[in-house]
């Protein structure tokens, strides 16, 4: 990250500013990936006309990127009209998609609209196993055509590689793809439990010896000694740091308005069809509670030796039962990569409880998004779902 | 060079952050920070008003300066503009601008 960046991140951070927002438009899709953890019908989504009222309210807030994402975004039929109006009031906007819809022409008008970065999802560079994740025959080439026509445009384009079982031997294929396509690539081997709360789609999970052939391949991750180097202690300065910025400068929006700290932290602050997006910004008490979190306040991680170079996420925590808590996949990755058990593995330390389970909020109210532990702390004589 | 004018180019993002304006060209995603002056210049850039009657709106009318150090100092905070694709600069009114919104706190 540059100085500068680092610089903005800084002052949005003191100005209390959004300064990054993803939002996801819809999560219809015409993929059924595997590992995805969305459910694909349309419970109510946001107009655009609602969507174009939360831009202002966005833009005025202070928000600077803008990530529109899905689902597959492209299968709104209002997508370009949003889009148009998104770069219209000067966001700085990425697209996530997987490029399915995206033939010549649509990339001339993404490349005309100004946006700076589209991100295609590529599991593997072999037709047969990239198409059996998707389960869309032909799905691998129709996205590469699409990288091909965008980056013929000029545009900037990147490769997110999401490891799992299925694909776990090819990502040195996919990387090399990349380079063959003009474009940098990202792997991630996080696998998300279903909003549902089915948690069969992480056992999709690569198993933690292969993960550790990844952590030490040089072409993936360049000095693997570095890379790789027992870490040091966590000092101060990382005890009293923040565990990452959902909820500090980043949130998310739900196809439905429901604002949450990020995609991958379900925890609900509030919904833009009721209430202004700034309201929630400045006064959600659940943001409040996530804002009010150091390192040092973690349950378990100030004490690990791991705290100041682990990339524990907070939502991944919370999913299993405590914002505070280790997110115990990342202390897989953590011990994987150095060979030092985190704390989560010394003697005496307890697992983590239970996932949560959370549910979509459709256009009438009902059915909303709730962690299942605090639905139940809140109505204790319905049983959880 | 003060009787040009300038706008926007539409290959930006942009938004107020504070009383700095954070700026990234679309096209090659280098990101800028203008300070309070190059912001009060970079609103007012609506392509109508030459640079040298912005200078003397904004700039002289917020701090005590020189208008010729003032002009001076814009003239080559617009160059550095112009020379990313920041900015578009023209002898005429630029009739195309961006309905640019950079709200923000």
């Amino acid at each position: 990250m540059s100085s500068l960046m680092q610089e903005t991140n800084a002052r949005a951070l003191s100005l209390g500013v959004p300064l990054s927002v993803q939002w996801d438009l819809t999560y219809r899709c015409n993929e059924r990936c595997v590992h995805c953890y969305l459910d694909h019908e349309d419970h109510g989504e946001m107009t655009a006309a609602e969507i174009k009222g939360v831009l202002d309210q966005l833009a005025e807030a202070g928000v600077f990127f803008l990530t529109m994402s899905g689902g597959e975004v492209l299968l709104r039929k209002d997508f370009f009209d949003i889009l148009e109006y998104a770069r219209a009031m000067l966001f700085n906007v990425k697209l996530k998609t997987n490029g399915i819809l995206i033939r010549e022409r649509d990339a001339e008008r993404i490349r005309s609209l100004g946006v700076q970065q589209v991100q295609i999802s590529i599991y593997s560079h072999r037709p047969d196993v990239h198409d059996a994740i998707t389960k869309v025959r032909g799905s691998l080439s129709r996205s590469l055509d699409a990288i091909r026509f965008l980056k013929s445009k000029g545009l900037k384009v990147t490769v997110a590689n999401v490891l799992m079982r299925q694909n776990m031997r090819d990502y040195a294929g996919v990387k090399a793809l990349a380079a063959e396509l003009g474009v940098e690539v990202t792997i991630d081997p996080t696998i998300t439990p279903k909003m549902d709360g089915d948690t069969s789609v992480l056992t999709l999970r690569i198993p933690p010896r292969t993960l550790g052939e990844v952590f030490h391949d040089e072409r993936m991750v360049g000095d693997v000694t570095a890379f790789c180097a027992p870490p040091p202690g966590p000092d101060d300065s990382v005890l009293d740091g923040f565990p990452c910025s959902a909820g500090h400068t980043a949130c998310y929006i739900s196809p439905y308005g429901d604002v949450y700290p990020c995609v991958q932290f379900p925890l609900p602050c509030g919904n833009v069809r009721r209430e202004k997006f700034l309201e929630i910004w400045r006064h959600s008490k659940a943001l409040a509670e996530v804002r009010s979190i150091r390192v040092r306040d973690l349950s378990i991680c100030p004490g690990c030796r791991h705290a100041g170079t682990c990339t524990r996420c907070p939502g991944l925590a919370y999913m299993e039962g405590n914002m505070r808590g280790p997110s115990s996949a990342d202390c897989d990755k953590s011990f994987v990569r150095t060979g030092i058990p985190p704390a989560t593995m010394l003697p005496g330390a307890s697992a983590p409880s239970g996932l949560l389970q959370i549910r979509n909020r459709g256009a009438d109210g009902r059915g909303a998004p709730r962690a299942a532990g605090e639905r139940a702390r809140r109505s204790p004589r319905r049983p959880r779902s | 060079m003060s009787s040009v004018y300038v706008a926007p180019s539409s290959e930006i993002a942009a938004r107020r952050l504070g009383d700095e304006m954070v700026i990234m060209s679309v096209r090659d995603s280098t990101l800028f920070s203008l300070n309070e002056v190059a912001t009060l210049i970079w609103q007012a850039a609506d392509g109508s008003t030459p640079l040298h009657e912005i200078v003397q709106r904004t700039v002289c009318a917020a701090f005590d300066v020189d208008p010729s150090v003032a002009l001076e100092d814009a003239e080559r905070f617009v160059r550095e503009l112009v020379r990313h694709g920041i900015l578009s600069l023209s002898d005429r009114p630029i009739t195309r601008v961006p309905a640019t919104r950079p709200e923000g706190v």
